[in-house]
């Protein structure tokens, strides 16, 4: 192949790998953003979505069109429940505390990983695409379900922006985001905001596990990656700023699916990983995020 | 004035009663024991390492593994390729992770509190990609055996082989015993005051005239170089080198072992790695899924037990406790 259509081969899985993490970042980023505490945890919801939708559509074995929109929804609700019960018993408990929350969530992350590995086991196991179609380019055929995810994830990232702008729960994040004691002064029932936005951010990770199962295969151990990719787009889009984080996925996931293609995907984290502290030691605000007041 | 001098004398006796304990506890215990309880020592060590910037200058660290890994490749690498000694190896390892420490404290002290913690997961993340990315040196997560040749340490005409039991137990012990006493001179001696000083208020032990930089940075430089010291112990005693180590798993076993046994208490690593160590071991005989344990532990410590077993002993009837 030339290296035009290899380059243009690249840039959209590039872009299939941008919007993915983009829906993974933000939920991370949401309960940043919100609530202040750091969720090591993040990268297993995304590995129990995934491990989940493959359970459903192998329940619902018949059709995999039916099994797979069944795990879409169904995945990220016991996903959320679970954080949310999460939240319920053991955050509210160390009351946020950032660095108490830290070790309480890599405890989770044990939990949850080594218990899906006691039940789903240490296999990774496909899961059919919901259907076949390829679209032909002039140079190469291109997987459409690969497209169907970037609609997907696109739905997703709009959905967010439309409920954080337009819903009254929407309005109580951002309150709570500002100022928290300010919020509940005005009767934002912050704990319960908490206890939401923690659920929120595992579905959309739960989500872009479930989307990405039929590329990618599930294993109990699929969450770390994400999990640091995460951290990173967080990080250089600016802690806490959502529209940050969308721009910093895509250029974080385009110019990983870039490197990795030409060079050699290790090379490409340790690149991003370096470019990252160096981006906490000089800007902690993040490249686009505002600069925070002075205490 | 008497009592603080009987104070300090019993602290002393104590510790020095521990080294003892574990020295005569190798005529008791049976062999299987030994080579555990030179492991445990060594990753005590390690712990120590970690809990002089956690426990005493209140710094949370999630890339500690890289200091580990530093001194296991520092020490383990010359060995492997050259012709080196066995002391010189240590002596390699100890400025491997010196050098690491130093240029990356000077860099990640800029940033505080989740951003320092970040900046550490990734720095060592990184490293962690490195030994994979170099894998025609350091032969990756696959890692390599040292030869027993390799580690055999002639001093003063006397042959001393670490494949030895005895040899390997006794020299743990050394190691162990050097990092705790050294822990422990350090955090009663002023320098340790200003460490819990930042802990407890930075911005007012700055104001009160101390450059909390510098001592923050001889903190992380002394925590990482004694996480060395452990790591070249463990590719010297245990002959096995890989980028394992390196991972973030060991970094949160740190974590784990000083919070376990006590943040902020000088025996405390101790302890902590040594009820871990069978608790994964006997958790490991019922199920492969024996990580588990980390994780519970972990919950259990942080919603109930926030000081760790001695952090709690120390609150309750011991408040001596160093």
């Amino acid at each position: 192949m030339d290296f035009g259509p290899h380059l243009f081969l690249a840039l959209l899985e590039g872009t299939v790998s941008a919007f993915v993490l983009a829906v993974t970042a933000l939920g991370l980023s949401l309960v940043f953003g919100v609530m202040r505490v750091v969720n090591v945890a993040h990268g297993e919801f995304y590995m129990l979505g995934a491990v989940l939708a493959w359970w459903l559509t192998t329940l619902l074995a018949g059709s995999p069109m039916i099994g797979f929109g069944v795990a879409l929804i169904v995945a990220p609700l016991i996903v959320g429940a679970v954080a949310f019960a999460a939240d319920w018993l053991i955050l509210r408990r160390i009351d946020y505390q950032p660095e108490a929350t830290i070790v309480a969530t890599i405890g989770m992350l044990y939990i949850i990983q080594q218990l899906v590995l006691t039940f789903y086991g240490p296999d990774a196991r496909p899961v059919e695409p919901p259907f076949y179609f390829r679209v032909s380019f002039p140079w190469f055929g291109y997987s459409g379900y690969k497209l169907i995810v970037v609609g997907a994830s696109a739905l997703l990232l709009l959905g967010v922006w439309l409920a954080m702008a337009r819903t009254k729960f929407g309005l109580y994040m951002r309150a709570t985001q500002q100022n928290q004691e300010m919020a509940q002064a005005f009767g934002v029932p912050v704990r319960r905001v908490y206890a939401m936005v923690f659920a929120l951010g595992a579905m959309l990770a739960a989500a872009a596990g479930v989307l990405v199962v039929p590329i990618q295969q599930a294993h109990y151990l699929m969450g770390l990656d994400p999990l640091l990719l995460s951290f990173i787009v967080v990080i250089v889009g600016g802690l806490g700023s959502l529209r940050g984080t969308v721009v910093a996925a895509f250029i974080i996931g385009l110019s990983d699916g870039v490197i990795s293609v030409f060079f050699s995907p290790t090379l490409a984290k340790i690149i991003a990983t370096l470019f990252v502290a160096m981006v906490l030691v000089y800007r902690p605000s993040g490249l686009f995020g505002q600069p925070e007041e002075e205490q | 004035m008497s009592s603080a001098k009987g104070k300090g004398a019993r602290i002393v006796a104590l510790h020095l009663a521990v080294i003892a304990a574990l020295f005569a506890v190798q005529f008791l215990l049976p062999a299987y024991h030994h080579g555990n309880l030179a492991r445990i020592m060594v990753f005590a060590s390690f712990a120590v390492g970690y809990n002089l910037l956690l426990g005493y200058t209140g710094l949370l660290s999630l890339g500690h593994a890289m200091f580990f890994a530093a001194g296991m490749y520092g020490a383990g690498l010359p060995l492997y390729y050259f012709d080196v000694g066995v002391l010189q190896a240590f002596g390699l390892g100890l400025l491997a992770s010196f050098g690491l420490a130093l240029s990356f404290g000077l860099l990640a002290l800029r940033a505080s509190g989740i951003a320092f913690l970040i900046v550490t997961l990734m720095f060592a993340q990184a490293f962690f990609l490195a030994t994979l990315y170099f894998n025609e040196i350091t032969l990756g997560d696959q890692g390599f055996v040292l030869s027993e040749q390799a580690r055999t340490l002639t001093l003063g005409g006397v042959v001393m082989s670490f494949a030895d039991p005895t040899v390997k137990y006794n020299a743990a012990l050394l190691l162990f015993s050097c990092c705790m006493l050294g822990c422990l001179a350090l955090v009663r001696s002023p320098i340790g005051r200003v460490w819990v000083a930042i802990r407890e208020n930075e911005p007012r032990t700055r104001m009160l005239g101390y450059d909390t930089y510098r001592y923050k940075l001889l903190a992380l430089v002394l925590s990482g170089v004694i996480c060395g010291a452990a790591g070249a112990g463990y590719a010297l005693l245990f002959a096995y080198v890989g980028s394992t180590f390196a991972s973030i798993q060991y970094s949160i076993f740190a974590l784990l072992w000083t919070l376990l046994g006590g943040v902020g208490t000088v025996l405390g690593p101790l302890v902590g790695a040594g009820l871990m160590f069978y608790l994964v071991d006997i958790a490991g005989d019922f199920t492969s899924s024996y990580l588990l344990v980390v994780g519970v532990v972990l919950l259990l410590l942080i919603l109930w037990y926030p000081k760790g077993l001695l952090g709690s002993l120390r609150a309750r009837w011991l408040p001596w406790l160093p």
